[in-house]
């Protein structure tokens, strides 16, 4: 593909959060937009996610973020011409105590308040949902039906082809080595290729993008944590049809359509770094959880394993916005849910540079907050 | 049109996900030139033997459609464990 000295927006990482600003900046009108991704699309947290979709969320930000994704998700198959694997078995969270109890419930009234209809379910209901679900130790559930997960490769291809079919160009294998900055405003982006001059940069780079930011001489409170994560050979359906979650159990375990079953949890510690390590301690402790929980998978087998980063901030929600450098904007730090917010993060990023009033406000999310003290924590994460 | 194109759609690279060398081409002309990629994309090679039954001949393929040797297109990602273990006596500390 022909090098590009030039373009009118250069976007930074090719995971799904870059591909959709693509996409609906390419919606919106604008030209020239070039998408620049160090090793191949989906290498980094994308490709490594659990690809689960939910709207039940502790802070108003993440739940309406949370529900105009679903709403988009809903109709994405007919919006992008290719199969997204939107699957939607609901999302069931169990409550351990009766604090984490009280969170969730606070977190389900707020939910109701924007339209989520989530709700709280007995015991029954919840095994009527999850089959085979062991739980006598649990204080309560909740429960969102519109929940689910989607293919994060499918996904992310899905945007990126049709941004192309709309004029998006795609350099892979092409790593950002600085940027640009001229009196305070950003000028384009520097490459192992070649320079590319740009009057927009976007940082898309994940757990990377702290490095980015520092390139342009900008610090985003951001950073790279390991998460592991492991899939089973396929099964019969109906061992696990919804996301079964719980923030103090420490687990998120669903099966696949294809049969699969996808689990994970938080790694002990938290261990901030950027080695993609698995450890023999993860598959233990996790099948001992899954064999607690859904004892019939007991005889499944692990297939693969493997570990990603979650791309966190301190109080667990995204940084989108402008920075001290004019022009040099940020869309990242997604804390373990970025696949998810995806779709909409692109959009209102993109109505925004066009000069739209975007569809949900984001200026709280710009970054100086955490300077300034204002930030609230989410609760709901894994 | 000759009987080996004739038959793309036929002809299984990936046995355990079922797929097709017509579509292995398909992807690798919209620019999907990698393993890695042509297996998020498509599920090739990540069956039940992961990739044993298709890797080589997916390796080969793009090497034919890029024009490269066969030795300059990377394998997938090798993601542990080799061997599946049952998650029953994994929970149980792999003692027994
Ligand atoms: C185990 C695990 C489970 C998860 N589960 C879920 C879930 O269930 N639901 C959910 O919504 N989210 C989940 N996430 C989080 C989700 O994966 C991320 O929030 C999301 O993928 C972020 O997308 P991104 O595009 O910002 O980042 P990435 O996909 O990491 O993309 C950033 C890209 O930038 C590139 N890059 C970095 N530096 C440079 C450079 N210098 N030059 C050029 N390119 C560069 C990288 O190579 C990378 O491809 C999970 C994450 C992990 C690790
Ligand atoms: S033949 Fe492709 S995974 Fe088994």
């Amino acid at each position: 593909m022909e090098w590009k000295n030039t373009a009118d927006v250069v976007i930074i990482g090719g995971g799904i959060i870059g591909v959709s600003t693509a996409y609906y900046l390419a919606k919106e009108g604008m030209e020239n937009i070039v998408l620049i991704e160090k090793g191949t699309i989906c290498g980094g947290s994308t490709g490594r996610c659990g690809a689960g979709i939910r709207a039940q969320w502790g802070t108003e930000m993440n739940c309406r973020l949370g529900i105009a994704a679903l709403d988009i998700f809903e109709q994405l198959d007919d919006e992008l011409g290719m199969s997204v694997g939107l699957n939607q078995g609901g999302y069931l969270l169990v409550a351990y105590n009766e604090e984490e109890f009280e969170t969730l419930r606070k977190g389900m009234v707020l939910q109701n308040s924007l339209g989520i209809n989530s709700r709280m379910i007995s015991l029954k209901e919840a095994r009527e949902i999850c089959p085979g679900l062991s739980a006598d130790d649990a204080f309560g559930f909740f429960f969102h039906g519109r929940d689910g997960h989607a293919d994060p490769f499918l996904t992310t291809f899905a945007y990126l082809e049709a941004a192309k079919k709309m004029g998006v160009t795609c350099f892979r294998h092409t790593t950002c080595t600085g940027i640009v900055v001229e009196d305070n405003v950003v000028k384009g982006v520097e490459t192992e290729r070649g320079t590319i001059s740009a009057p927009i940069v976007i940082n898309c780079a994940g757990a990377y993008a702290q490095f980015i930011a520092k390139m342009a001489g900008i610090d985003i409170p951001n950073w790279g944590e390991r998460h592991e994560i492991m899939i089973t050979e396929p099964v019969a359906p109906g061992v696990c049809p919804c996301m079964l979650m719980s923030f103090s159990g420490n687990y998120y375990i669903q099966q696949r359509p294809h049969g699969s079953i996808i689990c994970g949890m938080s790694p002990e510690g938290h261990p901030e770094d950027f080695e993609m390590k698995t450890t023999w301690n993860f598959l233990e402790e996790m099948s001992r959880t899954l064999v607690r929980l859904l004892p019939r998978t007991k005889g499944i087998r692990v297939a693969r394993q493997w570990s990603g980063m979650y791309d966190m901030t301190p109080d667990a929600q995204p940084i989108i916005g402008e920075t001290d450098v004019k022009n040099f904007y940020h869309s990242t730090g997604y804390s373990g849910h970025g696949f998810m917010l995806a779709p909409v993060a692109g959009k209102i990023l993109a109505q925004h540079l066009a000069g739209k009033t975007p569809d949900i406000d984001f200026s709280m999310l710009d970054y100086r907050r955490f300077a300034r003290g204002e930030h609230i924590r989410e609760s709901n994460v894994v | 049109m000759p009987d080996s194109v004739g038959k793309k759609d036929q002809i299984y690279v990936c046995r355990c996900e079922e797929v097709t060398l017509e579509e292995i081409d398909e992807w690798i002309d919209k620019g999907y030139d990698t393993v890695e990629e042509l297996k998020r994309v498509l599920r090739v090679g990540m069956g039940p033997c992961q990739g044993r039954g298709c890797q080589d001949i997916l390796m080969r393929e793009i090497a034919k459609k890029t024009g490269k040797h066969i030795s300059e297109v990377e394998p997938a990602t090798v993601r542990p464990p080799a061997k599946p273990i049952k998650i029953g006596l994994l929970a149980e500390g792999g003692e027994e």
